[in-house]
């Protein structure tokens, strides 16, 4: 059935996005910090390492929410699950 | 079971928009209102209007105002009282996300955290913003389509069964109760500094404020007073840190410029090191250590000969009629001694605490800037420091991660708005509603810490800014200085500060007049109050809706549900309000520790619930169990506090030198692995659950 395949590959694509925005999370979330010592260099004042933790991975999160937003309303249109008030 | 058409009050597209633009309108004025009532104040203080006075308009002005919303929002219907109507926009579901989500503990806490600790303080803003990405990607698109009331109809209606939702219900209320308890705390701290009422006073005037914003109007009013209490929080953080920015660096953005300073704290923390008069100090605390330890050994022939010395002090000055000020002083040394030796073991252990902190380079803070404890090249002792301190780090940004994106009182914020798409876009204003208030902490840290480095370390005691003074006087235990090497002149280490005062003097340090102090304290006061508001609604669902009407009396009409709801959340504040009231020692442990148990508790069981079918509700409850099982072991043998409650004696045993904040790390993957083994070795096949899990993944239709 055409829906059915519809909503599989939807799906597939879900978790696809979901996937690697998790990678992105992980990545610049947990692991960058376990390097901090060796990324102590200095950046517009700021050690590197103190403005990741300060600043530079709060935007990463925010960009990976608003990509998400953005990614995900597309592929509620492509899919036809676009039923929402605008 | 079957599930309620998941819109049944939401309005229509053009209403919704409507209605979005007219609050939009409110919004701004309510913005520009505030704004006036704070330059009229600093109009009327400047024409000398007191002090009190200034304090007891914010303070009643600001809850008059919660109030009126929480009354004009007052309903009795199911829809409106659990989750708002579904019909909250996503923007200012963000910002009353940001209200909810900032407590007490981030508005006054995270900037004294990273002014007393530094890089190490980092973690709760890494953690606390991380953990929304988890919520954005994992969770509240799924639980907003699947459209009930709390998180225990989630784990009820997806597990099936009695275990799941009960477990759901209790985990709940344990995060929530010690969150809130910490909430009225802080309220009644607040309002009696403010006012000069006292703490138990501040509690219940405090009460007053938040039963009347959520009482009468369940979500619907406490989403539109968090709105209201979000727009005077980010006004009050804001307007200290940008005066300190410009008076320090010209610039009115403090987040982008603070590198600068950061640099130049840096270099004042190297000369302070090496400063003569600096080791001076730090070798007269060194000294008074060891006197303190010597004396520990045998506490009461100490206190024996402390006493004979003071007594025999006094004779003499009273056999030679010395004045009678320097008697006064003697007696008063006399009557100071600890009674027995018990207090004077407590006693004399605080002050050796103390004195070795303050025998440590800096005041016993690490420098500003670094990143972790220890040295990777240096002894083998200080490599294991660094990666125990590194560990640690990681351990608890995990944690805090994983335990905001289990909060019941957040998630449950997702399911008022209108639809999947509302609720992802929802979480995205969260995140910046938020991040505006932990970029700038850091900064604000910083600022205070150059302040402090520059007109209060080495300035001669009698010409001491007058802050210093004034905060001594509130409570010494926040600020205090003594000259301990007699040269006049005040050392980094002869001060004593406390976390709080990084946020609440702020005002004062950065030299803005006293409205600003008194609107630090109203926003401090509106963080406190929005998060309270928040967990009162979810502990009074989690007994109302969840256990009352789904577990005992599925026949009780809406209103009388509404009702109970109501009692419920009356008899909650007040227990909290009790509890708050006899000043519970170590709060701020249990609070953090709340985010560890939530993670442990909902994060597996919500995630594999959505994401994997074939989990089921043995698995669920099992790994719900053994995961919090595991969290409240892993804390009550290791946590001082925990462990005198419960009268553990056996030696503390850490698990790769993990700190029991931080027991979510075995809690989480526990649950997770219980929940799949289980759900292996016993498939279970439920076509209700499958046809939910199929259904929740695709919005709309």
């Amino acid at each position: 059935m055409e829906s059915r395949e519809n909503r599989r590959i939807y799906w597939l694509r879900v978790q696809r996005v979901t996937a690697v925005l998790m990678c992105i999370w992980f990545v610049a979330g947990l692991a960058i910090h376990f390097f901090a010592r060796e990324l102590s260099f200095r950046f517009f004042g700021w050690p590197f390492s103190f403005w990741m933790a300060a600043q530079g991975s709060l935007l990463i999160f925010l960009l990976i929410v608003v990509f998400y937003v953005w990614i995900m309303e597309r592929l509620d249109r492509e899919h036809g699950f676009d039923q929402d008030p605008h | 079971m079957s599930s309620r058409p998941e819109s049944g009050a939401s309005a229509s597209a053009s209403e919704q928009q409507a209605l979005t633009r007219e609050l939009h309108g409110l919004v701004s004025w309510y913005t520009v209102g505030v704004v006036a009532f704070i330059v009229l104040l600093a109009v009327l203080e400047q024409l000398g209007l007191s002090r009190l006075w200034i304090g007891l308009i914010f303070l009643m002005g600001t809850l008059a105002l919660y109030a009126t919303i929480g009354i004009l929002s007052r309903t009795t219907d199911e829809v409106e009282y659990y989750v708002a109507g579904r019909r909250v926009p996503a923007i200012y579901n963000g910002l009353a996300t940001g209200a909810d989500w900032m407590s007490a503990a981030s508005f006054i806490g995270v900037a004294g955290t990273l002014y007393l600790s530094g890089y190490s303080g980092l973690a709760f803003i890494v953690g606390w913003t991380g953990g929304y990405c988890l919520v954005a990607l994992l969770l509240a698109p799924y639980l907003r389509r699947f459209g009930q009331f709390t998180i225990s109809d989630f784990l009820g209606e997806r597990y099936g069964g009695v275990l799941p939702r009960l477990l759901g219900i209790a985990a709940a209320i344990l995060c929530s109760f010690v969150y809130v308890v910490a909430q009225i705390y802080g309220v009644g701290i607040v309002t009696a500094r403010l006012t000069g009422v006292d703490f138990e006073v501040g509690i219940f005037l405090g009460l007053g404020g938040i039963l009347l914003c959520s009482f009468l109007g369940g979500m619907r009013a406490v989403t539109w007073t968090q709105v209201a209490q979000y727009v005077i929080l980010m006004i009050a953080y804001l307007v200290p840190v940008v005066w300190l920015s410009v008076k320090q660096t010209g610039v009115p953005v403090p987040q982008l410029v603070y590198g600068y300073q950061l640099e130049k704290v840096t270099a004042m923390e190297q000369s302070l090191i090496e400063d003569p008069r600096e080791i001076e100090v730090r070798k007269a605390y060194a000294l008074r250590a060891e006197q303190l330890a010597e004396k520990l050994k045998d506490p009461a022939r100490a206190l024996r000969q402390d006493r004979r010395a003071a007594e025999q002090q006094l004779a003499v000055l009273r056999a030679n009629a010395a004045p009678a000020r320097e008697i006064a002083e003697a007696e008063k040394a006399l009557a100071a001694l600890p009674r027995d030796a018990q207090a004077a073991r407590q006693q004399w252990s605080q002050a050796l605490a103390q004195a070795e902190t303050k025998s440590r380079p800096l005041n016993g803070m690490p420098f500003q800037g670094q990143a972790f404890a220890g040295d990777p090249q240096g002894s083998p002792a200080e490599q294991a420091e660094f990666e125990l301190s590194r560990l640690n780090f990681l351990a608890l940004v995990f944690c805090l991660m994983v335990g905001t994106a289990a909060l019941p009182h957040i998630l449950i914020r997702y399911y008022t708005v209108p639809s999947v798409r509302q609720a992802r876009r929802s979480v995205a204003w969260s995140v910046l509603f938020i991040l505006l208030l932990y970029v700038t902490a850091p900064a604000l840290a910083v600022l205070v810490k150059y302040e402090v480095f520059t007109s209060v370390v080495g300035t001669p005691f009698s010409q001491l800014p007058e802050w210093v003074a004034a905060w001594n006087k509130v409570d010494p235990s926040l600020l205090s200085v003594t000259d301990i090497n007699q040269d006049g002149v005040l050392q980094l280490n002869e001060m004593t500060i406390g976390g709080d005062i990084i946020v609440l003097a702020g005002p004062a340090i950065a030299g803005l007049p006293y409205v600003v102090s008194a609107l630090v304290a109203a926003g401090a006061l509106a963080a406190a109050l929005s998060t309270a508001d928040g967990l009162l609604l979810t502990i009074s669902s989690a007994l109302s809706h969840d256990l009352y009407y789904k577990m005992i009396d599925p026949a009780a009409s809406t209103a009388r549900r509404v009702t109970i709801a109501k009692v419920v959340l009356l008899v909650v504040a007040l227990a909290a309000a009790y509890v708050a009231a006899q000043r519970p020692a170590d709060i701020l442990f249990l609070v953090s520790a709340a985010f560890s148990f939530a993670a442990s508790a909902f994060f597996p069981a919500l995630v594999l619930g959505i994401f994997w079918k074939r989990a089921t509700g043995l698995g669920a409850w099992l790994g719900m169990l053994s995961g919090l099982g595991l969290t409240l072991y892993y804390m009550a043998v290791n946590q001082p506090w925990m462990r005198s409650v419960l009268g553990i004696t056996r030696p503390v045993d850490l698990w790769w030198g993990i700190q029991p904040i931080s027991a979510g790390v075995f809690g989480v993957p526990l649950g997770f692995a219980v929940i799949i083994l289980v759900s292996l070795l016993a498939p279970e096949r439920d076509k209700g659950a499958a046809e939910l899990v199929e259904r929740i993944r695709y919005p709309g239709a």
